[in-house]
Parts: C-alpha cells; sequence; structure tokens
C-alpha cells in the first residue's frame, strides 16, 4: 500500500527557552493535522522520535497524547541518534505499508537545551562505542567527524577553506529560511577563523545545539483516495543501513558505508539510476551535521564520484542551480539539528519543495518531482535514505 | 550549572521558586532540583586476559581457532562460525596511522586533559585501534609508521596510546 505524506509542521529551530516539551511538539504537531486536515480521531497511530537524556521528560508520547487530546491510539518512541526523525518516519511509513495502519503521526522532537551545553556535548560524545572509544579516549561528535575529515584531505586534497564554503553557503539558504536556528550569512573568513572544536573542524564546520520539532501525517493510498488529498508527497523508497559501533571496524574513513547502502537501496527500489542518481531528483537534503560530512554524502549518494565531491563544492554546483540543491533550507548547520527532529524536518522539507511551498529565494525547480532526505545516526551507525515523489512509484 | 544554581538557590529565598531568567531569551526557566549522577559498572569478566597483557605491556586480541578470524577490540563469541572456541593472541604493536583528530572541546568528564590527540592506526596485523596519540600532532599524517605503547594516565590507569615512529 503507497504511503503519502498528507500534512507537515515544523517549528522554529532555535534554543527554545520559551517552550517546554509538549508546548515544542505541539507548534509542529497542530500545522501538520491543519494541512493534512485530520483530527486526532483519524490518527491510528503515532510514533515520536526523540532521542532524549538532555531533556526531562522521558514518556515523551504519553506525554504528547496527553497534551494533544488523543484517543484510542497506539504509540511508540523511537531512538536512532541523530537519525532518530527517519527512524520514526520509518516505522509510520511500514506500519501503513503493512496494512496495520492508515493514518500516522510522525513526531521528531528534542529539546537539547534544557542540559547546558557541556553536558550535551557529553552525552553525544558517547553516540559511538562507549566503552573502547569513549571511556579511555574522550571522543566527542565533532571529533568522530573530525577523523573522516582528515581522512578525506589526506587521500583527495581537500583543505579546510572547502569545508567552510559548505557552512557559507548552507548559512545562505539559511538566513532565508524562517525556520531556520541560524537565519544570517557567514562570510568564508568568519568560518575560517573561528575557533578549532576538533582539528580540522572549527565552530563553523559545526551543527548547533537545537531545540526544535517536526510532524508529518502519513495516510495510506485508500485514505489519500478516499479523502480525496489534492497536497501530498509520495514515500517512494526508503534505504536503510547499519555501521559498526567502533570506527576502528571500518575499512574506511573517506566514506559511511550504511550511507551507501542505504542509497543503493533506495534508489534500486525508487527505478533510480545509481550512476547519475542527480538527473532523476531535483534536490536533496543531506546529514551535515559537519561541513565535511555534506561532502561525504555526495559521494555516498552517487552526486559525485570518489574524491570529487569536494569539486562540487568548489564548483558551487550544490547551490540552486547547480548539480542538484543540497540543504536549501539551510541544513543542520545553519538550520540546527534537534537530534529527533532531523529527519521528520527533512520530510517537512521535501514536502515543501515539491509541492513548490518553500520560501523566496530557496524554492528549487521542481522537473523530475523527486527529493532525496539523507539521515545519518551517529557517525554512520545508522543510515537513511528516504526517495519522495510527486507521483507514486 | 553552577551560577543557574546560585540564581536559583537566591530565587527561592527572594521569590520562592527555583528559577531563573534565561539571559538570551528572558524567558523563564525552573532550574531542576534533582541532580542525577551516572557511573556505569561494566563486566570486563571475559576481558581478564586484555587487562592483564597490558600490565605486561602487550595488546591482546582474540582469534577465533576455527577460522582464524582476528578480533579488535576482543570479542568472546566468533559470530562467522557460531563458536566461542577463542584463544588470546599478542598483536605486534607496529602499524600506519590512518587518521587523526585533536579533540579541543572536551566532555566535561575529560576537563582535566589539556586538549588531545585521537588516532586510529592499521597495525601490521590488519586489525585497526584507536587510542590517544602520544606525539605532536601536528608532525604527522595519515601513512606514518606508528607503535603501540602503554602508559599510565594522569588519573593512575593503564591504557595504550599510538605513538609516531621517528623517520
Ligand atoms: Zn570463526
Amino acid at each position: 500500500m503507497p504511503v503519502a505524506i498528507v500534512g507537515a509542521g515544523h517549528s522554529k529551530f532555535g534554543a527554545r527557552k520559551d517552550v517546554n516539551l509538549p508546548e515544542l511538539s505541539w507548534e509542529a504537531i497542530k500545522p501538520a493535522m491543519e494541512s493534512a486536515n485530520v483530527e486526532q480521531k483519524d490518527i491510528d497511530f503515532f510514533v515520536v522520535g526523540t532521542a532524549g537524556f538532555w531533556s526531562s521528560e522521558a514518556a515523551v508520547p504519553a506525554l504528547i497524547y496527553e497534551y494533544g487530546r488523543f484517543e484510542d491510539v497506539g504509540s511508540m518512541r523511537i531512538e536512532a541518534a541523530c537519525a532518530t526523525g527517519s527512524a520514526a518516519i520509518r516505522v509510520g511509513y511500514t506500519a501503513i505499508e503493512s496494512g496495520e495502519a492508515d493514518v500516522v503521526l510522525v513526531l521528531g522532537i528534542e529539546k537539547m537545551q534544557e542540559s547546558p551545553n557541556p553536558t550535551v556535548i557529553e552525552l553525544i560524545g558517547r553516540f559511538g562505542s562507549y566503552f573502547w572509544e569513549f571511556e579511555n579516549f574522550g571522543l566527542t561528535f565533532p571529533g568522530y567527524y573530525a577523523l573522516h575529515a582528515t581522512a578525506y584531505m589526506a587521500k583527495y586534497g581537500a583543505s579546510e577553506e572547502d569545508f567552510a564554503k559548505i557552512a557559507v553557503k548552507n548559512h545562505f539558504y539559511g538566513s532565508k529560511n524562517p525556520y531556520a536556528q541560524f537565519q544570517n550569512e557567514i562570510t568564508l573568513e568568519k568560518a575560517l577563523n573561528s575557533p578549532y572544536i576538533a582539528w580540522p573542524f572549527k565552530l563553523f564546520d559545526c551543527s548547533p545545539i537545537t531545540d526544535g520539532s517536526a510532524a508529518v501525517v502519513l495516510a495510506s493510498e485508500d485514505k489519500v483516495k478516499e479523502w480525496g488529498v489534492e497536497e501530498k508527497v509520495w514515500i517512494i523508497s526508503q534505504g536503510v543501513g547499519t555501521g559498526t559501533a567502533n570506527l576502528s571496524r571500518r575499512d574506511t574513513f573517506t566514506s559511511l558505508k550504511s550511507a551507501s547502502y542505504a542509497a543503493e537501496v533506495a534508489y534500486k527500489k525508487a527505478g533510480i539510476d545509481r550512476e547519475k542518481p542527480y538527473k532523476e531528483l531535483d534536490g536533496a537534503n543531506v546529514h551535515d551535521c559537519f561541513t565535511a560530512a555534506e561532502i561525504m554524502a555526495y559521494e555516498d549518494l552517487g552526486f559525485a564520484r570518489r574524491g570529487e565531491g569536494v569539486e562540487l563544492v568548489r564548483e558551487e554546483q550544490t547551490y540552486i542551480g547547480g548539480r542538484i540543491p543540497v540543504n536549501v533550507d539551510g541544513g543542520l548547520k545553519a538550520k540546527g539539528h534537534p537530534i529527533g527532529a532531523t529527519g521528520v524536518s527533512q520530510a517537512v522539507e521535501a514536502y515543501k519543495q515539491l509541492l513548490s511551498k518553500a520560501e523566496s529565494g530557496r524554492q528549487i525547480d521542481v522537473r523530475n518531482g523527486r527529493f532525496l532526505a539523507h539521515n545519518v545516526g551517529g557517525t554512520g551507525h545508522y543510515s537513511y535514505v528516504t526517495i519522495y515523489g510527486l507521483e507514486k512509484r | 550549572m553552577e551560577d543557574l544554581k546560585k540564581a536559583a538557590e537566591t530565587n527561592i529565598k527572594e521569590y520562592g521558586f527555583p528559577v531563573t531568567i534565561d539571559e538570551k531569551s528572558g524567558a523563564l526557566q525552573w532550574v531542576d532540583m534533582r541532580e542525577l549522577n551516572v557511573r556505569y559498572i561494566i563486566s570486563i569478566e571475559n576481558l581478564q586476559e586484555f587487562y592483564e597483557g597490558l600490565r605486561e605491556e602487550k595488546l591482546l586480541a582474540t582469534k577465533c581457532r576455527k577460522c582464524n578470524e582476528l578480533y579488535f577490540p576482543p570479542q568472546k563469541d566468533c559470530p562467522k562460525c557460531m563458536i566461542s572456541e577463542m584463544e588470546w593472541v599478542e598483536l605486534k604493536k607496529d602499524g600506519v596511522l590512518e587518521t587523526l583528530t585533536v579533540i579541543f572541546v572536551r566532555p566535561p568528564s575529560f576537563s582535566n586533559y589539556e586538549p588531545y590527540a585521537v588516532a586510529i592506526a592499521r597495525l601490521d596485523d590488519g586489525v585497526r585501534v584507536t587510542a590517544w596519540l602520544n606525539g605532536d600532532p601536528e608532525k604527522v599524517k595519515p601513512g606514518d609508521r606508528i607503535k603501540i605503547e602503554v602508559s599510565r594516565r594522569k588519573e593512575g590507569y593503564l591504557m595504550y596510546e599510538i605513538v609516531p615512529v621517528e623517520g
């Protein structure tokens, strides 16, 4: 049974000290339900993606059930590190695909700023192998990706300046996204002069610590027909991959095997040519938790050949008008990265872009009617590649 | 966090609740009165030989007696053969640096250390090891030869590290 996004909602991302967790969730749920034209009673199942532990509430689905006055509905909390949002979508998508549910509400929510930044840094550092990497060697999340950046620089001759250009692009588009945490453009100099976080990454190579929520209402093809839904975006395919907990158990640090695998699965199911997928896509959101991660994503997704992702950056091929626009919502870098919300935020972006509802200055040209989302948990520990489309497969 | 706690204590007296006003947004915040300290107790019962090895400055891995697969970090079971007949073997302490980083912004639990370099090296036996790099990170690059040494941490306990080999 094909599955469509029939409604989408997004909170303002940022340091949301002005709201608590259910209030922030509602900022995404309300517009999602309104745009889908559904009421609480229409929802069969309710999935919440939230990584938690930096925020106080643990029973988030129950809390939202209570706050949102839902009734007689199953629910579940999902965690897959930074890919939590996509994992939540997967549960909703497969629940409908299997015939278990007709209408599913998927919420991604994270309130990271309920804890001070150092605590959050401590907790995210534990997203790899706790015992063999964190306990004795104090790896941090920027550190894990920096290990990849160093390997990429050594192998392909990329520079810190190349990485900074990603931040400049994503801030450029973040400035046009009213929901972004950072709505300001930055200069290359500003990025290059920021302090080191984990060499070779500086402050402006890193996505921020963010509060935010995003929600989508998923519906079966039957419901879409029954309700006569006009504004919808289909989930064409989704590939999911897993990587080893320890980076030392991997053969390469210039790509994420789990992401390449997820892309392969998603492309195959969607009937997209693995060699030049960008010719069949109108745009993409990729997981730029760190600048170099965006370059690796280009290559893992086949937007560029191995070692040539950095060329796309130098030639500005991932701005609107280039080979394929990437992260024109600001990406994780400028839009912000509320762990559990990110994957759902990407789905909201696919919905907006394909239905030509994006804000002025950041709307892509919709020709193929297909958009890709690439969401990575940990450092390739979990990878989700989802293809969204105006036409069902 | 300490300033927040102080502000909350003041406000408990003056206002009646543990609250504070967020500097940037001006929004009213409740400062949690409950604090959680987490310290895990992790079983290393099946890794005893590994730590005995470190005491003798050896880096040990497990090896499947049937398929000869080397496991590092060591594991008790060989999932390829679905058996648990493993032996402990000493790894060659020489290898090649594959990648490195320097952690400037440290987790609070590592705040007693200066910025530290973390590296991944591929030992000549074929397994890879993640550890601190004891050497000048600006003078090494991927592809350089390294060796594994065991040293005492600031906290007093023994741990393996990656050391660049001169020349
Ligand atoms: Zn075996």
